[in-house]
């Protein structure tokens, strides 16, 4: 039995200590915004934080979590830099196909929670481990740009509240 | 202004996938037939839409409460197609894109077919131009009927009725209704005779560069792709196939597996085994404890090599089928040849592949992200025996698709597996497995050559290409009646340039039994316009001529080629200044998917041959632009696709096996190396193009422009070959003393 801080809950969970957190997450908690990718830290569709720094859940087992409070992508939002990135994903409209993302806001967060305001070369160190198919790159760098700015950094997606 | 009539179009009979033919837009009747059509009088049908008192067709839901639902014909796999739909019915039907649902389209030939390739099927880039009459149509309908019911109700002429934000208004009196209070009385009212759409210059969403309507829940982690579904009961599973094409399961010895903890079953197909467990943790752990015996079949030693090989003499030996022929070779001219080769390549969509089944005497249900439900269900009917009706198809979110989601072989299995068990199951594809068992894009082996005049013009321009055939096996009604398939020679038959003799040429060699070749994006276009725009390169230099200015003499009856040469060279700033050494720009212009790009990269070869992408301007005309916003985005992620094919990707065989197999070995692009992509969209008010592939299609052979400027290495293979590149020999030693390694290991 693995007990764990998971967004703020505690979980108690039946599995193999060597389990991946990725597939706890996932198939145990029911939290499946955590994305499998690789399965070998390739990737980075797995990211959460592990007080608040950011690590790759499909290979780390769950046994070496510990005591540390565990954050996903259900609640990073609840995080100041979470919250600040979430938004510029947002307002710059960088998801294509999404797959990926939950990752990218999660190194993203974590990057800006450490580097406020985090120059290209940290955010190239920082975004380098996450793979995105569809290619938001140019997006990505723009959003974290202006989460930390909160200057529009792109052409600007406008909210469809406001239309028709 | 424009006046639909209707009732001509009731009267045409939609007749589904016999009258497909791919990427051609011959079917109008099935696009006049969808639009019109009214919700099935099924009543379980009605039922599962939850009943709605207003939907007027396929696409448009309107409940009591006054909830707009718009139902999807395409899927979304990134390309932004949900937004795209939701703004043509929108704009039509006068709502706001913050007012609506999106909904997943079940499977439903009749309904959901896209005209322009006969099917519902999302590939091709044809979603918006298959769908944008057919939606706006559709939406003008729904628009009329709560206008005539608004005016029914005030007894006024419907004529200066609005609809705006889910409201009907009458100026004259001021009076308004909300379409949930009118949706009842449109409900009951019989179709109109006619509908007049929206003047462009009146639209209000169409044109926009609106946020994705995905985006909220994508950004929490909250929407739902194909793996995330979970079932009461479900069990997980993974599975390891015959890693030799066409190769067959012998025996198992299965008591290791069964002995770990959560592992429940074992089973079996006759080329395949999977092991089921309470996670996928168990069910990965039970497959690697597996002891496997293959039969590996007649490609037990198939090599990339000797696939290049026969490829090579197939080109040289192979009878042709002639795409394009005008004229002929002229005797005189310098006579320049190439012979270029194109890889394997597999998708590797960040979402591995993956099926959910649930399989009973009576019904089979389905979750999946597929670009091809109806596909899926005939081939589920077929599997389980069962009557097309008793198979429940749920359409998911797909985590990316690339043309691989437009194959039913993970699906086929899924179900096969999900027979011999009474649970329902979730089947995921490990990464290895996802590109092992990838159906690639095939390679190809092409020899190009032309004849320059003294002017240094082509007089002559042929292609020879080699290489299998997808249309031929995924859809062999659409190929032609010499034998011809007509995506195989995109691009290359048909260029944005003035060239008075052509022959283009196709030699069929398919690849061996079991190695199935498919849908890679960008597909005939992606392959052709490497080696045509790749050598147009070669052809200015043979001429002495700046790669600009040759192009532009040979778009002289091309204004459209022209504006957009000549906007991306301007932007880029071409021949503005010098550049730092082994640093050059390359220029690739071509005519994919009915858009016109024009695409310069800019690139710096190191000494030691490393690629490092600078900068990219893309100038793009893709007819009327629906949500600019969209547009960049798709081109954007486009050129990196392609970039980073041409960089990294290529899939080789040894032992009749990929040999790659996460993305450690299949490289992708990743944000360090991505270069900023600026893109130029033109206004214009011809019909839109596609784009989901246009991007991709125009990337590599503007990189391999770029790396001949920068280096003076010309590259008539992909992927990139950095030894070819390297300054010196010692430069390359320092790259073997230091080799650059992956990235992204953070635990």
């Amino acid at each position: 039995m693995v007990l764990l801080r998971v967004n703020g809950e505690q979980h108690a969970a039946d599995v193999p200590a060597d389990m991946p957190l990725l597939w706890v997450l996932r198939d145990v908690l029911g939290l499946t915004g955590t994305k499998f990718g690789c399965g070998i830290a390739q990737c980075g569709a797995c990211t959460v934080h592990l007080d608040g720094r950011a690590v790759r859940s499909c290979v780390l087992p769950v046994s070496a979590v510990g005591e540390k409070a565990i954050t996903t992508i259900e609640a990073v939002g609840s995080t100041a830099s979470g919250r600040k990135i979430q938004k510029a994903w947002l307002d710059v409209d960088v998801v294509q196909c999404g797959y990926c993302q939950s990752g990218q806001i999660m190194s993203a967060a974590a990057l800006l929670a450490s580097a406020p305001n985090p120059t290209d070369a940290d955010i190239d160190a920082a975004m380098s481990g996450n793979i995105c198919r569809c290619g938001t790159y140019v997006r990505i760098r723009a959003a974290i740009k202006q989460a930390a700015t909160g200057k529009a950094e792109i052409l600007q997606a406008v909210a469809p509240e406001g239309a028709a | 202004m424009k006046s639909i009539d209707i009732d001509r179009r009731n009267a045409i009979k939609l007749t589904g996938l016999s009258i497909a033919f791919l990427w051609s837009a011959t079917s109008g009747t099935a696009r006049a037939a969808m639009n019109a059509r009214r919700q099935s009088s099924d009543a379980a049908a009605a039922a599962a839409d939850g009943n709605p008192p207003f939907a007027p067709n396929a696409f448009i839901r309107i409940d009591a409460d006054g909830s707009v639902r718009l139902v999807m014909p395409s899927v979304e796999m990134g390309q932004g197609i949900y937004t795209g739909a939701c703004m043509m019915l929108a704009e039509e039907l006068g709502v706001g894109l913050g007012q609506i649902k999106v909904e997943h389209s079940p499977p439903n030939e009749q309904l959901y077919a896209n005209p322009f390739i006969g099917g519902q099927i999302t590939g091709g880039s044809t979603s918006t131009r298959g769908q944008y009459q057919v939606l706006r149509e559709a939406g003008a309908v729904a628009r009329t009927l709560l206008v005539q019911a608004a005016a029914e109700r005030w007894q006024v002429d419907p004529a200066p009725c609005t609809a705006a934000q889910g409201v009907v208004s009458h100026a004259p009196s001021g009076r308004k209704l909300t379409f949930a209070a009118l949706a009842k009385s449109a409900g009951a009212l019989p179709m109109p005779a006619k509908v007049t759409l929206k003047d462009p210059k009146d639209f209000t969403l169409i044109g926009k560069p609106l946020r994705r309507v995905d985006s909220a829940d994508k950004i929490k982690g909250a929407t739902q792709f194909g793996i995330d579904v979970r079932l009461p009961g479900m069990k997980v599973a993974t599975v390891r196939a015959c890693p030799t094409f066409g190769g067959r399961l012998v025996g198992v010895d299965e008591r290791r597996a069964r002995a770990i903890a959560g592992v429940i079953d074992v089973i079996r197909l006759d080329n395949a085994v999977a092991v089921v467990g309470e996670h996928f943790w168990a069910a990965k752990q039970g497959l690697e404890a597996l002891d496997i015996l293959w039969d590996p079949g007649d490609n037990a030693e198939l090599t990339t090599s000797e696939l290049r090989g026969a490829l090579a003499s197939a080109m040289a030996n192979g009878v042709s089928i002639v795409a394009r022929e005008e004229g002929k070779r002229p005797a005189d001219g310098k006579l320049i040849e190439a012979l270029y080769q194109s890889p394997m390549l597999a998708h590797a969509p960040m979402e591995p592949l993956n099926t959910t089944v649930s399989v009973t005497a009576e019904k089979c249900e389905i979750w999946v992200g597929t670009q091809v439900p109806t596909r899926c269900v005939a081939a589920a009917a077929k599997i389980t025996g069962l009557p097309p009706e008793k198979i429940v198809l749920h359409n998911q979110y797909l985590g990316g698709g690339f043309g691989r989601r437009l194959e039913s072989d993970s699906v086929e299995q899924a179900v096969r597996f999900a027979k011999q068990v009474k649970y329902p199951v979730k089947i995921v594809w490990t990464r290895e497995e996802d590109i092992r068992h990838d159906i690639v894009r095939p390679m190809y082996h092409d020899k190009i050559s032309a004849v320059l005049g003294t002017d240094g013009r082509p007089v002559w321009f042929g292609d020879r290409i080699t290489g299998g055939t997808v249309l031929g096996r995924w859809a062999p009604m659409a190929m032609g009646k010499n034998g011809l398939d007509g995506d195989l020679v995109e691009c290359a038959a048909q260029t944005p340039y003035e060239l008075p003799n052509v022959k283009v040429e196709w030699i069929r060699h398919d690849m061996p039994d079991g190695l199935l070749v498919g849908w890679w994006r960008g597909v005939g276009p992606t392959h052709n316009l490497f080696v045509v725009e790749s050598f147009m390169d070669e052809l200015a230099h043979a001429a002495g001529k700046d790669p600009l200015e040759y192009r532009r003499a040979l778009l002289q009856k091309n204004p459209r080629a022209l504006a957009l040469l000549n906007l991306a060279a301007e932007k880029i700033g071409w021949n503005q200044g010098a550049l730092p050494p082994r640093v050059g720009r390359g220029i690739a212009l071509g005519e994919p998917f009915g858009s016109h790009v024009c695409l310069i990269v800019e690139a710096e070869v190191t000494a030691q041959g490393e690629v490092r992408l600078r900068r990219a301007v893309v100038a793009l005309d893709c007819g009327i632009p629906i949500n600019p916003s969209s547009i960049e985005a798709q081109v954007q992620g486009g050129v990196i696709f392609g970039l980073s094919a041409a960089l990294y990707s290529g899939i080789t065989i040894k032992k009749g096996a990929i040999e790659q197999s996460n993305f450690h070995d299949y490289r992708s692009l990743r944000i360090n190396e991505a270069p900023l992509i600026e893109v130029h969209c033109v206004q214009s008010k011809q019909p839109p193009g596609g784009l989901g592939e246009v991007g991709t299609a125009i990337a590599a052979p503007a990189l391999g422009n770029a790396i001949f400027a920068a280096s003076g290495v010309r590259l008539r293979s992909l992927p990139v070959e950095r030894r070819l590149l390297a300054q010196s020999a010692a430069a390359l030693k320092q790259v073997a003393a230091n080799p650059v390694g992956e990235r992204g290991s953070m635990v």
